[in-house]
């Protein structure tokens, strides 16, 4: 498993020579792991959710589109601001999200059509209440002047929020580690993936699990909104639709239910995005759907699963 | 049928849209029955999938679009009835094929799976259609020009009859209505005949169909074949209407959420909920606007921009409690005056 | 400790029990037989609330437990141990155990007397369980019942696919949970297992308890096994 990782830096590296310019490698590389980065949290949240209820929830989007709102909403330019923002984003989120769960998701457990069409449903209705609430215009969305603009080292820009951006989804895939390693909760998530029955049996409810599953996924989803929003600038009502096929890609290519190896398939994304964009700009939006395809035909249970 | 309210139901929508260009002048009237003619196609063709087969796809606006770009570049090539044959041909080969690639995927991946794998299929088809500007017009699409029978400036009569103008445009209108209800009865036949009871039998229960012997995985992929050739000539269709061909008017997600309203409120399961539905959220969409102008002072909810959240919720609420739509609630109260008390 | 009356359970469109009257004395080692088919397993999960009775009484300790949530069972004192075992194979076998000892950090003393009784237990502390071979599995299944003091377990076929080597450690296992005061209700195929073991017996058949009494008596009574087994105890070793 360990191995899998090595695919990063091999790109990574492989793109050295490609792109020529070491300068321009390491800007387009440092986006592209901040940009995957920004996936793999709101992605995360999915892969928990789908490896352990089995729930394919296509309203995890409205959560990313609600937390970039929420988050838009309480930004002010004083930086002190901006973790209050997103945390206010992410509580808010986990709420709705267990609500979510309880009321919509619950009654249709094992009957995927109905789930489908039920979340997209969800989905639908959940974009038009946000344009009720913030209105259908495309919002503006500022970053803190402490955290605007780039430095350069050597030839090389780095923007600053990017840089950010990497080490918050680094830290955050240390925590869910960790959490999901150390802690009983995660050892009920663990469990619970494989034989839910069997931890109900060891006198655990494991319907309170899921609650707390739907509601931290729904939370990741409203962080990475919330950083999307930062990171773009702007924010509309379709965000989080615009997000989701990125995010089910990479649920898919990382492998149900596997944290770890939705971080790499994030990472793996979005590298190859940029590194695509740099060479083939019209073939980009492709490399993601042949990258699906490539690890189904070689690991059909994704890179992890 | 089996149900008064129904039957009359949708008779009136057919006489309505059999007489529209007569009886309703205006160029909103006619476009909105154009609309729900090709809708219905659409949607039935997707019920044949959801409903009859029990496959949740949602690429089925991919074909629509194979089918508007096949005739809407022929036709900017040249506005000739060779070079629009020779695109619906075209269209009708690709869709084919591609649909019966993804028939087969569906075979080999979980309901979940597949449903993600289609939605991400669609999404990259409508970003190459953008992209492939040289081709496909991009963004911005393209517009041409139809055979002349069909275009505004053709008279097919010097008068008017009952006080319209029998023009190009009526003509294209009556093509349309005539292929859908051509298509639409076909596709009637097929779901009554024994093939459409075998798609029956898979939807309830596929492990059970496969062991009495039905290979299931060539009533799946026959049945998908038919569904995306029927949404390529609703494309076919649409293009001749607009004249125009672009990304939006028919790869959007938006239809593909309209589709899905259409054939749950409609009725899943049920040809005629596809009538039922496209003539509903065509209306709502169309007349909905100036209906509510006057509320939408008192609070954003009533912006008629947001008709989709209500048949959002009503959508959900089928789905939950309605899986049968307006035409299994119309049958199912009648049935309930059969009964004994 | 627990007791059945008129229990019903339908699943689906099937009427698997049909009236079962079933007792499990304090203290004593109950086996649950009968032909494939007759409800022995749908009977304990019955119990454990994984089905839900359709009529009928489960009573355990005095308190009625037909219709409370499996979580809540389990609480209630009881262990089950599944006929396929459901090891948390991505789990150690260190987290198995810690799962299974709900109220807190796992007895030393406890931990001593499983990997007494199962060696390998210890062997593959911290290695994944999913790497334990069929009968080691079956093992951590049983330890994971005993790591706690129950006072009903209630196990499905321990033996099954196992080696003769595992059925005995399987069987001392038993004997010593009993010896530490537990009570077991145990569904078993194999006879002799069952012989050993069992101090009372109930023979189940299309739904319906049809023989109960002590083991001694059932042992003695060759023309009672055929017809409810279709074989004696004593032709399997």
């Amino acid at each position: 498993m360990r191995k899998t990782y090595a695919i990063l830096p091999a790109l990574m590296l492989l793109a050295l020579p490609l792109v020529g310019n070491p300068a321009s490698w390491a800007t387009l590389t440092v986006a592209g792991l901040a940009m995957g980065m920004m996936t793999f949290i709101m992605a995360s949240g999915l892969t928990l959710i789908f490896g352990l209820m089995g729930v394919l929830t296509f309203a995890h989007g409205a959560f990313v589109t609600f937390g970039a709102f929420v988050a838009a909403s309480l930004l002010t330019p004083d930086l002190a601001m901006l973790p209050l923002a997103l945390l206010a984003a992410m509580a808010a989120a986990a709420v709705l999200g267990a609500l979510f769960e309880r009321v919509i998701v619950k009654p249709v457990y094992g009957q995927h059509t109905k789930q489908i069409l039920i979340t997209m449903g969800a989905m639908v209705v959940a974009e038009q209440l946000i344009i009720v609430v913030w209105g259908a215009d495309q919002r503006m969305v500022e970053l803190p002047p402490l955290l605007k603009g780039s430095f350069l080292v050597g030839d090389a820009t780095f923007e600053r929020f990017r840089l950010l951006v990497v080490a918050i989804g680094l830290a955050l895939y240390a925590a869910l580690h960790l959490a999901l390693n150390r802690t009983r909760l995660g050892l009920l998530v663990r469990a619970g993936v494989e034989h839910p029955e069997m931890v109900e049996a060891l006198g655990y409810r494991i319907k309170l699990v899921f609650i707390a599953i739907f509601a931290l996924g729904s939370a990741l989803a409203a962080l990475g909104g919330g950083l999307w929003a930062l990171y773009r600038g702007q924010l509309t009502a379709s965000l989080g639709a615009e997000r989701m096929i990125d995010i089910f890609i990479v649920v898919i290519v990382g492998g149900l239910g596997s944290l770890g190896g939705c971080f790499i398939a994030a990472l793996l994304a979005a590298l190859l995005f940029n590194y695509t964009s740099y060479f083939a700009p019209s073939l980009a939006s492709l490399s993601e759907v042949i990258l699906l395809i490539v690890v189904l035909l070689w690991r059909p249970r994704g890179l992890m699963g | 049928m089996r149900s008064r309210p129904l039957a009359l139901l949708l008779a009136a929508i057919l006489l309505g849209l059999a007489t529209t260009p007569f009886i309703l002048h205006g160029a909103q009237a006619i476009n909105a029955a154009a609309h729900i003619c090709i809708f219905i196609l659409l949607v039935a063709s997707y019920d044949l999938l959801l409903g009859y087969t029990g496959v949740v796809s949602f690429a089925h606006t991919m074909f629509f679009g194979i089918g508007g770009y096949g005739a809407g570049l022929a036709l900017a090539f040249s506005p000739s009835w060779p070079s629009l044959a020779l695109g619906i041909a075209a269209a009708l080969l690709l869709s084919g094929l591609l649909s019966m690639v993804i028939g087969l995927l569906s075979l080999r991946v979980r309901a979940l799976f597949f449903a993600m794998i289609t939605l991400a299929v669609a999404a990259v088809f409508a970003e190459l259609a953008s992209r492939l500007s040289w081709l496909t017009g991009g963004e911005d699409g393209k517009s041409f020009e139809v055979p002349e029978l069909l275009r505004a400036s053709f008279r097919l009569l010097p008068d008017r009859l009952f006080g319209t103008v029998i023009n190009g445009k009526v003509v294209t209108y009556y093509l349309i209505f005539a292929a859908t209800c051509l298509l639409f009865l076909l596709l009637l036949r097929l779901v009554n005949s024994p093939f459409g009871r075998v798609l029956q039998a898979i939807r309830e229960n596929e492990f059970r169909a496969e062991a009495i012997g039905y290979r299931t995985a060539y009533y799946r992929t026959a049945a998908s074949a038919v569904a995306a050739m029927v949404a390529t000539l609703g494309g076919v269709l649409l293009s001749l209407w607009l004249r125009y061909i672009g990304p939006d008017s028919t790869l959007s997600f938006d239809i593909m959420i309209d589709v899905l309203l259409m054939t749950v409120i409609g009725g899943t399961g049920s040809l005629y909920g596809s009538i039922i539905g496209a003539t509903l959220i065509v209306i709502a969409q169309t007349y909905l606007r100036d209906a509510l102008s006057g509320l939408q002072d008192l609070t954003p909810l009533a912006n008629p921009d947001r008709w989709r959240l209500w048949l959002g919720l009503i959508f959900i609420f089928c789905v939950y409690l309605f899986p049968e739509g307006i035409v299994g609630k119309l049958r199912a109260m009648a049935n309930r005056k059969i009964l004994p008390p | 400790m627990l007791e059945l009356k008129g229990a019903h359970t339908h699943i689906g469109p099937y009427h698997i029990l049909q009236g079962v009257d079933l007792t499990a004395e304090e203290g004593r080692i109950t086996m649950l037989l009968g032909r494939n088919g007759a409800g022995k397993t749908t009977t304990l999960r019955t119990i454990m609330g994984l089905w839900r009775p359709s009529a009928g009484s489960v009573r355990f300790a005095g308190r009625e437990i037909g219709g409370l949530a499996t979580a809540e069972i389990a609480r209630a004192g009881i262990a089950y141990v599944p006929e396929e075992m459901a090891v948390f194979s991505q789990l150690t076998v260190e987290e198995n155990l810690r799962l299974a000892a709900r109220s807190g950090p796992i007895d030393r003393q406890r931990l001593d007397w499983v990997f007494h009784l199962f060696p390998a237990l210890e062997t593959f502390w911290k290695k994944p369980s999913g790497l334990l071979s069929g009968g080691q599995k079956q093992m951590l299944a049983i330890a994971r019942a005993a790591i706690e003091p129950k006072r009903l377990v209630i196990v499905d076929e321990p033996t099954k696919g196992l080696a003769p080597s595992m059925i005995l450690h399987v069987i001392e296992a038993f004997r010593q949970l009993k010896q530490a005061g537990a009570t077991v209700l145990m569904v078993e195929q194999n006879f002799h297992c069952a012989k050993s073991l069992g101090d009372q017996v109930a023979v189940m058949d299309q739904g319906r308890v049809a023989h109960r009494g002590s083991m001694a008596d059932f042992a003695a009574d060759q023309a009672l096994q055929s017809r409810l087994l279709g074989l004696s105890l004593d032709s399997h070793q």
